[in-house]
């Protein structure tokens, strides 16, 4: 149907990229970043071009491709995408470049290696969203952890080397658990129908067919096994203490925390395979992750609003938002999965728009403390007008990305039989506090008196300027066009929602 | 009298072995001849002959056949070993060209050495008789204790052959004994044969119980090669004693060689044991993990860390070995195959790792503080890049050959009925990616301490670059690894 393989291309382009970065000449600061941003446009053109192609009308992977691996194993080269992944694709293809930027003249020291290590990283997401071979979907998952963990632990604050390895340390040991769960169903899959392999399909299909047939110990151990790996990437709470110092100590310019942090490998992975794979079991145990979730979205939210280093708020308002998402999943209907999605991708846009502003107040102040900070309305209008509306967008102001995707969230969750209202306005009261803490940043930094240090700090410069736009747009965009946002994955979420309708019906 | 008459024997089966013995006694009389100054040829002719011979071994492809009455055997298995080990022979070789002459401790007969262990290697995964395992066992052991302690120099080489000798010495009595022990109980030496009287169940309860306990004994003298717990207390410091390249060679060749005997051993001998040996090795193994990881995890000498990673690994390849022997279907052959798959992997990884030890070390001077790697990143990013693609390898980390070689494993290991011991393992990798990543962080993400290390020698360079590339062909492309493992069948099945 396709002719060129745009997936594979989108994916391995970044990589390849890196290589050329590698190979440039050291010194010459302006080819390797050139090239880098184009390497990275030219990802997002495919990607782009791949959404082009897409069918928003047919449920279901497509794009297909697939080239055998390892046969005798079952292990194959799969990768396509639908509705979910492909929003997704997208999104990193898009804060690929965003990131690339954003790093320009932040970066002191070798930056050849900092642009290869990011477009590698890119490279790893890409994977990451469109594999459907479980063993690839892992091998991508793991791959990612090396590039963010150098990125941390070279360009990073103070304390960046215990950062980086308690970053790596959490995740590795989650994401074993998840190899083993990966390694349970494909035999078992492989002893009750015969046919060994780890394509997800394949398996989705033996379990929705009943030729893979469960007993709910395995089940549920398997669950576990899948949970794990992704609760903590995700993270949720209380999984969340790696994520909060990594991005405390990922460099203050906020690239990493864009391309790096904010991007959901864990929560996409919680609806791929926990929620997909196993309805019974998710269905039986949303009201615990439920509480999970609704206990991190409010204590990060309490702990964020304590913090006087902005990018930490940042760092807990993002565990915040996932406990959010991880409700919408675990609502386990239409509404709760797609605003989950959506939530997702409002989340990275926003707050990494945020890491990024903050990135740029630390460069005129030297400093992240929020009490350093005041009354830059006065000096840098321009700026503050942009922060106050990327601040209102994540707050969830109608008429803006976040209130789209938080109000389905909260809708789902009220509407799931597995959760309720009981799960709802604990969740509601978390979205208030977030406007509480994220305005008393805004009101700290950017109201009162200016302090003398600022009094001559520049306002928006045209590099800042064009990213802040960039990322200001699809809030503006979503916020008002919703439909947009969750036209292409409607089939993909409600084929999933519709596997878990029976077990929610039977509680 | 009745005229004796000789077996044809079948040429074959000992081609290999033919040519590395040959070519090494040949090589001892050469070496008189090269001026001192030249050293280095002879190791460039040992290179050559382990090339030959593992060229050699090519047509061998496919041939299942055992001469000598049975004593020795070439099968697909021995055949993919025996690569191996000719493999971890010229990577070794290729490491000593540069190490031997920086240490001054340069002589010909190292090389000839290095092909005598081969030879040994070679007979222990070849051997299907219990004295020629024996004897592979003795000559491998010998060689490498003078070997480890080819260091002269330094103290610790020979603090380090003086205590692999001693408990070399032990194990090799055990060994003995134990098949003094099985002789009695079945009055034969041959595996296949002693497997066949396992089978027909015509053992008394007596004659049961030498057979296990002299298993046991043997099971324990190859449990000091692979430096499996509690036999592997010699390793961190022979590892440490020993020139760098040997202690690559120890790690991998003579722990390879040691697992290739006993997995024959259990699975042609003991293949009817299986529910009495497969926990007791359980345990072992789990007990090889903890050890290996608790301890690589205290270490700030990194030699001495990658001893005691390498009996980490010995742990795992035991999963394998357990998996081995599961009776009938697909998890046996599995655990034949993950078992080999592993040790490929490990070979490639930590002769990386060990190569770039020696590539920091100065004459007489040991860089092995976890100090010494601080920065390297900024002063020679290309060995810095190569050790942590060594180090994730190690931890089992895609999209690295020792993932492939954990993945295997671990599914042999759940397939065999041993899901808990997967568990375990899987925990126990999970904390030892910490002390591998703390190399990387320390690498990558500390101020350099030290000045640049001098310049590598072209060997040197082109051996790590094998073994690195090696690293991440096998990572991205493992499919003609497996597929060479899966033609492997051993033990009854065969």
């Amino acid at each position: 149907m396709n002719s060129a393989p745009l997936l594979s291309i989108t994916i391995w382009l970044p990589a390849l990229g890196s290589l050329a970065v590698l190979a440039s000449p050291r010194e010459n600061i302006v080819a390797l970043r050139s090239v880098s941003l184009g390497v990275s446009l030219l990802a997002l053109a495919t990607a782009l071009g791949a959404a082009f192609l897409f069918d928003p009308a047919r449920a279901g992977f497509q794009l297909v491709e697939s080239v055998a691996w390892v046969p005798s194993w079952g292990i194959s080269y799969t990768i396509s995408v639908d509705g979910i992944s492909l929003w997704l694709v997208l999104l990193t293809a898009f804060l690929t470049p965003v990131a690339l930027v954003a790093s320009w003249g932040t970066i002191e020291r070798q930056e050849r290696a900092f642009h290869a290590l990011v477009l590698l990283l890119a490279s790893g997401l890409f994977g990451v969203f469109t594999a459907q071979d479980m063993l690839l979907f892992y091998i991508f998952f793991e791959f990612t952890l090396i590039p963010t963990a150098l990125l941390i632990g070279i360009w990073g604050g103070a304390e960046r080397r215990s950062a980086a390895i308690k970053f790596f340390a959490y995740t590795f040991s989650g994401s074993v658990f998840l190899l083993l769960g990966i390694i349970g169903l494909y035999l078992l899959h492989g002893q009750s129908t015969g046919v060994y392999t780890f394509d997800t399909a394949t398996i989705l299909a033996s379990l929705q067919l009943g030729t893979l047939r469960l007993d709910a110990g395995a089940e549920r151990l398997l669950f576990g096994l899948f949970f794990i790996g992704f609760a903590v990437k995700a993270p949720i709470w209380p999984f969340h203490t790696w994520m909060t110092t990594a991005h405390a100590e990922a460099p203050s310019s906020g690239v990493v925390d864009v391309i790096g942090l904010l991007i959901k490998i864990g929560a996409y992975g919680l609806i791929r395979y926990n929620v997909q794979l196993f309805p019974a079991t998710a269905a039986w145990a949303a009201p615990a992750v439920g509480v999970l979730a609704v206990i991190g979205i409010l204590y990060a939210a309490w702990i964020a609003y304590q913090q006087t280093d902005m990018k930490r708020l940042l760092a807990y308002a993002s565990v915040s938002h996932l406990g959010l998402i991880v409700l919408g999943v675990f609502a386990l209907n239409a509404q709760g999965i797609a605003g989950a999605v959506a939530h997702m991708i409002n989340s990275a846009l926003t707050t990494g728009a945020l890491f990024l502003v903050v990135g740029m107040l630390a460069a005129r102040r030297g400093s992240r403390e929020l009490k350093a900070f005041g009354g830059l309305w006065k000096v840098t209008p321009w700026l503050g007008s942009l922060t106050l509306l990327l601040a209102l967008g994540s707050i969830g102001l109608p008429g803006l990305n976040g209130f789209v995707s938080e109000f389905t969230v909260l809708q789902g969750s009220w509407r799931s039989p597995g959760l309720g209202w009981r799960y709802t306005l604990p969740a509601i009261l978390g979205v208030v506090l977030a406007a509480v803490y994220l305005l008393h940043m805004y009101r700290t930094a950017f109201m009162g008196d200016t302090p003398p240090e600022l009094a001559q700090a520049p306002d928006v410069r045209p590099r800042e300027l064009v990213l802040l736009v960039i990322l200001a747009a699809p809030v503006v965009v979503f916020g008002l066009y919703p439909n947009l946002l969750f036209g292409p994955m409607q089939q993909s979420v409600t084929q999933i929602a519709q596997g878990t309708l029976p077990f929610l019906a039977s509680r | 009298m009745t005229e004796i008459v000789i077996p044809p024997i079948d040429w074959r089966v000992a081609t290999q072995l033919s040519i590395i013995f040959g070519w090494a006694s040949v090589l001892l009389v050469i070496a008189l001849f090269v001026p001192r100054s030249r050293t280095r040829i002879v190791g460039y002719l040992a290179i050559a002959g382990a090339i030959v011979a593992a060229a050699a071994g090519i047509p061998l492809w496919g041939v299942n056949a055992e001469t000598f009455s049975g004593m020795l055997r070439l099968d697909a298995y021995s055949l993919t070993l025996n690569w191996l080990f000719l493999a971890a022979t010229v990577i070794t070789i290729v490491l000593s060209l540069d190490y031997l002459p920086r240490q001054g401790i340069e002589r010909s007969e190292y090389y000839v050495l290095v092909l005598f262990a081969t030879g040994g290697m070679m007979l222990l995964a070849q051997g299907a008789d219990l004295i020629i395992l024996f004897l592979g066992l003795e000559l491998l052991s010998i060689v490498l204790y003078v070997l480890t302690s080819f260091a002269y120099p330094r103290n610790a080489s020979e603090e380090a052959g003086m205590k692999y000798l001693l408990i070399g010495a032990f194990a090799g009595g055990f060994v003995v004994f134990g098949i003094a022990l099985l002789y009695g109980a079945t009055g034969s030496m041959n595996l296949r044969a002693i497997g066949e009287t396992l089978a027909q169940q015509a053992l008394t309860l007596e004659e049961r119980t030498y057979l296990l306990a002299g298993a046991a004994l043997v099971v324990v003298g190859f449990g000091y090669k692979v430096a499996m717990a509690p036999f592997h207390m010699w390793a961190p410091d022979v590892y440490e004693g020993a020139p760098t390249p040997i202690a690559g060679l120890l790690s991998v060749g003579s722990k390879a060689a040691g697992f290739a005997a006993l997995l024959r051993f259990l699975l042609e001998a003991l293949a009817g044991e299986w529910q009495i040996w497969a926990p007791v090795l359980a345990a072992l193994a789990i007990a090889t993990l903890a050890v290996g990881n608790i301890g690589a995890l205290t270490q700030r000498n990194v030699k001495r860390m990658l001893a005691y990673s390498s009996i980490g690994h010995a742990g795992y390849i035991l999963f394998g070995v357990i998996a081995a022997g599961a009776p009938g279907g697909i998890a046996g052959q599995r655990g034949v195959e993950s078992v080999l798959l592993y040790l490929i992997a490990y070979t490639f990884t930590n002769f990386g790792a060990f190569g770039v030890l020696i590539a920091l070390e100065h004459r007489g001077e040991a860089a092995w503080d976890m100090s010494d790697l601080a920065g390297l990143w900024r002063r020679r990013p290309w060995l810095a890049v190569a050790m942590a693609i060594c180090m994730l390898s190690l931890a089992g980390v895609p999209p690295t050959a020792g993932f492939w070689g954990k993945f295997y494993v671990f599914t042999a290991a759940w397939l065999a009925g041993m899901g808990w011991i997967t568990v375990i393992g899987v925990v126990i990798a999970a904390i030892a990616a910490f002390y591998y990543l703390r190399i990387v962080a320390q690498m990558f993400m500390a101020e350099p301490a030290r000045e640049a290390p001098l310049p590598m020698d072209r060997a040197l360079r082109v051996g790590l670059a094998l073994a690195t590339l090696g690293v991440l062909v096998l990572g991205f492309i493992p499919t003609p690894a497996i597929d060479l493992v899966q033609r492997v069948v051993l033990g009854v099945r065969g």
